[in-house]
């Protein structure tokens, strides 16, 4: 049984008791990690994720299961129905997705789909060489999957999708470089390339002195671009969010820096894609902040109908709790390079990644976190030296805010963020101030 | 069920492996989401497959699958053994695994109520009742209250002739109310953030009495509007239980991890701040400070039999007056360190990779009370229910951020104040705990969501803590 006949199956099987939607992946992950500049963790597994969500008279359930077999199916069906129907009735339940094509389209790389652990392998040995001298360690990865989405309305849709990643680390033993590749294509990554930049990073990064906290000029890499957009994301452009009053939007107002574009692009020819999301609503172009203005944010059925909007096709398993969430952000490139954006800073600091950043408030979205993995002093518009990680608390709004962003570069690339790869592409920013709390004195 | 997972070593062993095991898993889970007395989420997920462990040489190989067919577990063997011969291309040290009991053998969570045979009705009734209690109290936006649990079946054999059946049950939930101002918004939580969870049944629910806590919890989140910012300074922290489990965790648990002291996390988690050469000579902390790690509290969510390797669960000492003396190991990690290994491997599910992680982490209770600290405290700030968690790749500079505060002044409780945080450098600020709660104010505090590795795993740890002080602490940061 295929992915679209285990989704048309299991909502058969519901048939006209209850509304019914499910959505059936089959795919295979496999991931090859290194520590110590040798292959420490190599793992794999095939996979098969059946969701089916029922409604019967506003009373909803969800049943998650992994085999796809008629038994298993008929199991699952009669679950959904048996809890449901000891459910209370949901005020805002929207109904399933009317009938229609909800998309289909193959973001599939067969680079990645045929993948190896030779090959993983082969990108972690380049990695590892071009550090001589130091310890690598990161992680090279590929999934690759068939996705079937299917209604009681009669509502289908299938799609495959592909991604691999490189991401790692140089370290000399008093310091560490990191460096990121994402693509659809496991041909695509540059194992050399990336483990050069971590190196660099790394050698940079020696003989680092503590910097007195204050507020800075930065040149944030894309990583860091990228767990801004993910925050503002996920905390600001989220409906449910909105709805509730916790986020930061304004519809229509200058929110941010008119250098700042940003949109929700599931389809260009990069993306690492999906044509629907987890309630068959069909995905498109989004534009979130258009030259600094907030101009949207993203909806699932149940939050557009609070509104009286439609859905944007941002549902996924979990956005009835936490909210639909844009999953392929870009930040809209500029026409700096990475040496116009540092030569453009007095004194400030460069930095190559946040890291473990949380949330002190959503509204103003205050957020404390770190510097990791190459943090550097710029003097006169160019690197003088590293210094050691510092601690920030800044508002991520007010950070792209009106006046801040200074310049952004030319260098727009899967960024990986704090939710992880394959969900934000980004360009290096500069911006006039961030505020660094703390060093390594505390 | 012991027949799939030997299928799939015999497979394994086979395809060239020297060691082999595998862990058949049946695993069921319930999660329920309420806000404002509607249920917003009722997901039920179920899992079953065999994850497949191989070694070649000094290198692991690992697969996990969903076909129970025969050729499916044997088709999983072979490919774990294939990718530890593929790692080989890239190999590491040469070491033997640490030797453990090889036993036959079975455990369960000791429970009353099986939480997932207790009535829907009844648990979202409880959900429901509490939210529409907070949501009744002015200026509060959000109620939400959740449950979830947890029932797992392991069925683990070994290529040296382990054969182990558990059943873990584990539960928990708990609420929070949500007061949204102009610029702002403040929120409590009870019994802690992101709910309470132990091992057992839904009794381990019943005992937090919800309902009798849901307006004051309220109450709270609405005052806090109004409340005065937290001080700027140097001074004096009283941590209430559940947020100096969250310290625990954070600046002691993870550094512990022997894979991250190896290097083996460095990338994504980070290393540590410890050095194995300093293991018994490194100070940690002051005095009071007694931090075991202890796999077999009844209770307590990091609790079980055997770890998923086969070791049987223990005890294990880790900070003693002060003085680091002990790891978080598994039988690879311990063989290369030159240690006994702890029992401290698990993976989240049959599809993943087994690895090191935190059971009950917990600091040993002191002799005071938190009214003894107050009372001796001249100025300060008791500082409730973690609100935010950050800390650097070493765990070194952290800074955290609590729902709630209270001033404290010429020992008495003063004012209520927000967006207490507070922050610190791990071994300097452990040397500062200068007084701790004692038996009476002891609580195996668990924690559902701690994620490490790639992919990335969640396991369930616990932190037993008592209220503590802490002398001299930087708070009130701000952006």
């Amino acid at each position: 049984m295929n992915p679209q006949e285990a989704a048309r199956r299991v909502v058969e099987m519901v048939g006209d008791r209850a509304e019914a939607e499910a959505i059936v992946t089959f795919g295979r992950e496999e991931l090859t990690r290194f520590a110590n500049s040798f292959i420490h963790q190599n793992v794999g597994s095939e996979y098969t994720r059946v969701r089916l969500r029922v409604a019967d008279g506003g009373r909803v359930a969800a049943v998650t299961g992994n085999r796809a077999d008629d038994a298993s199916l008929a199991r699952l069906a009669e679950d959904a129905l048996t809890v449901a129907a000891t459910q209370p009735v949901d005020h805002d339940w929207p109904g399933v997705a009317p009938a229609g094509h909800a998309g289909d389209g193959d973001f599939s790389d067969p680079s990645t789909v045929d993948a190896t652990p030779a090959g993983r392998a082969g990108v972690v040995a380049d990695f590892v060489a071009a550090g001589e001298g130091m310890l690598a360690a990161g992680f090279c990865d590929s999934d690759s999957f068939e996705a079937a989405f299917a209604n009681s309305n009669g509502r289908a849709g299938s799609y495959r999708g592909s991604r691999a990643t490189i991401d790692g680390i140089h370290q000399t033993g008093e310091s560490a470089g990191s460096a990121h590749q994402t693509s659809r294509a496991l041909a695509a990554l540059d194992g050399a390339a990336a483990g050069a930049l971590a190196a660099d990073r790394a050698r940079r990064g020696m003989n680092a002195f503590d910097l007195k906290p204050g507020e800075y000029q930065v040149v944030l890499a894309p990583e860091a671009v990228a767990t801004i957009a993910i925050f503002l994301d996920f905390y600001g452009f989220n409906g449910k969010a909105v709805g509730e009053g916790q986020s930061f939007v304004a519809i229509g107002d200058q929110q941010f820096d008119p250098a700042i574009t940003i949109v929700d692009d599931p389809l260009d020819g990069e993306a690492v894609g999906a044509p629907f999301d987890a309630e068959g609503v069909a995905k498109a172009p989004l534009t979130l902040v258009d030259a600094g203005v907030t101009t949207a944010v993203v909806h699932d059925r149940r939050t557009a109908g609070k509104v009286g909007a439609n859905s944007t096709g941002h549902a996924w398993e979990q956005s009835s709790a936490y909210g639909p969430l844009a999953g392929h952000v870009v930040v809209r490139p500029g026409a700096a390079s990475v040496d116009d954006l540092i030569a453009g800073v007095e004194r400030g600091v460069y930095v190559a990644t946040f890291n473990y950043c949380r949330i002190l408030d959503p509204k103003s979205q205050v957020v404390t976190g770190l510097t990791r993995n190459g943090t550097f002093m710029i003097e006169h518009g160019v690197i003088t030296g590293a210094i050691t990680n510092l601690r920030f608390t800044q508002s991520f709004v007010k950070a792209l805010g009106p006046g801040n962003v200074a310049a952004v570069g030319d260098d727009l690339r899967y960024a990986d963020s704090e939710f992880g790869p394959g969900l934000v592409r980004a360009p290096s920013l500069r911006l006039d101030s961030w505020n660094f709390t703390g060093g390594a004195e505390g | 069920m012991f027949d799939p997972a030997t299928a799939a070593v015999e497979a394994a062993l086979a395809a060239g492996a020297t060691y082999a095991d595998a862990r058949f898993v049946e695993a069921r889970a319930e999660n329920i989401e309420v806000l404002n007395g509607n249920v917003e989420g009722l997901d039920r997920i179920e899992s079953v497959g065999v994850g497949v462990r191989a070694m070649f040489g000094s290198s692991w190989g690992f697969f996990g699958t969903h076909d129970l067919s025969a050729e499916g577990l044997r088709s999983a063997g072979h490919r774990a053994a294939e990718i530890a011969k593929a790692s080989a291309a890239v190999p590491g040290p040469l070491f033997e695994l640490a030797d453990v009991p090889v036993v036959e053998a079975s455990y369960e969570t000791p429970h009353q109520e099986p939480p997932l045979e207790v009535p829907l009705s009844e648990k979202v009734d409880l959900l429901v009742t509490v939210t529409e209690e907070m949501a009744a109290v002015d200026r509060i936006r959000l109620a939400r209250a959740s449950f979830g649990a947890w029932d797992t079946h392991k069925w683990f054999v070994s290529s040296q002739g382990h054969r182990i059946h558990q059943h873990l049950v584990e539960c928990g939930g708990g609420f929070d109310a949500t007061a949204i101002g102009e610029s702002e918004t403040q929120r409590r939580s009870y019994p802690q953030s992101f709910g309470q969870y132990e091992t057992g049944g839904y009794e381990t629910v019943r005992k937090w009495e919800y309902a009798a806590n849901a307006g004051r919890i309220a109450e709270e989140a609405a005052a806090l509007l109004d409340a005065e910012q937290c001080p700027e300074g140097e001074m004096t922290i009283i941590l209430e239980a559940s947020q100096l489990a969250l310290q625990i965790h954070e600046s002691v648990g993870h550094a512990i991890e022997l894979d991250r002291i190896l290097g083996w996390e460095a990338a994504f988690a980070g290393t540590s701040h410890l050095r194995l050469e300093e293991l018994g000579r490194h100070r940690y902390g002051s005095d009071l400070m007694n931090i075991t790690a202890d796999a077999t509290l009844p209770g307590a969510l990091g609790t079980f039999g055997f770890d998923d390797e086969g070791t049987p669960a223990q005890r294990v000492p880790i900070v003693d007056a002060g003085l680091w003396v002990g790891v978080l190991s598994g039988r690879d990690s311990a063989a290369i360190a030159g240690l006994p290994p702890g029992g401290m491997v698990r993976a989240d599910g049959y599809d993943r990779l087994p690895m090191v992680r935190m059971t009950n982490v917990g600091l040993l209770p002191g002799a005071s009370s938190v009214e003894e600290m107050i009372a001796e405290t001249r100025r300060g700030v008791l500082m409730s229910t973690n609100r935010s968690w950050s800390i650097d790749d070493k765990r070194l500079n952290f800074q955290f951020g609590c729902e709630i505060g209270w001033e404290i002044v010429d020992g008495r409780l003063g004012r209520m104040i927000k967006n207490p945080t507070y922050t610190g450098i791990t071994p300097r600020f452990w040397a500062q705990l200068d007084m701790l709660g004692g038996a009476a104010e002891w609580v195996h505090w668990g924690t559902p969501n701690c994620g490490k590795g790639q992919p990335m795993q969640v396991a369930h740890t616990g932190h037993s803590a008592s209220p503590g002080r802490f002398a001299e602490v930087r708070v009130g940061v701000r952006g």
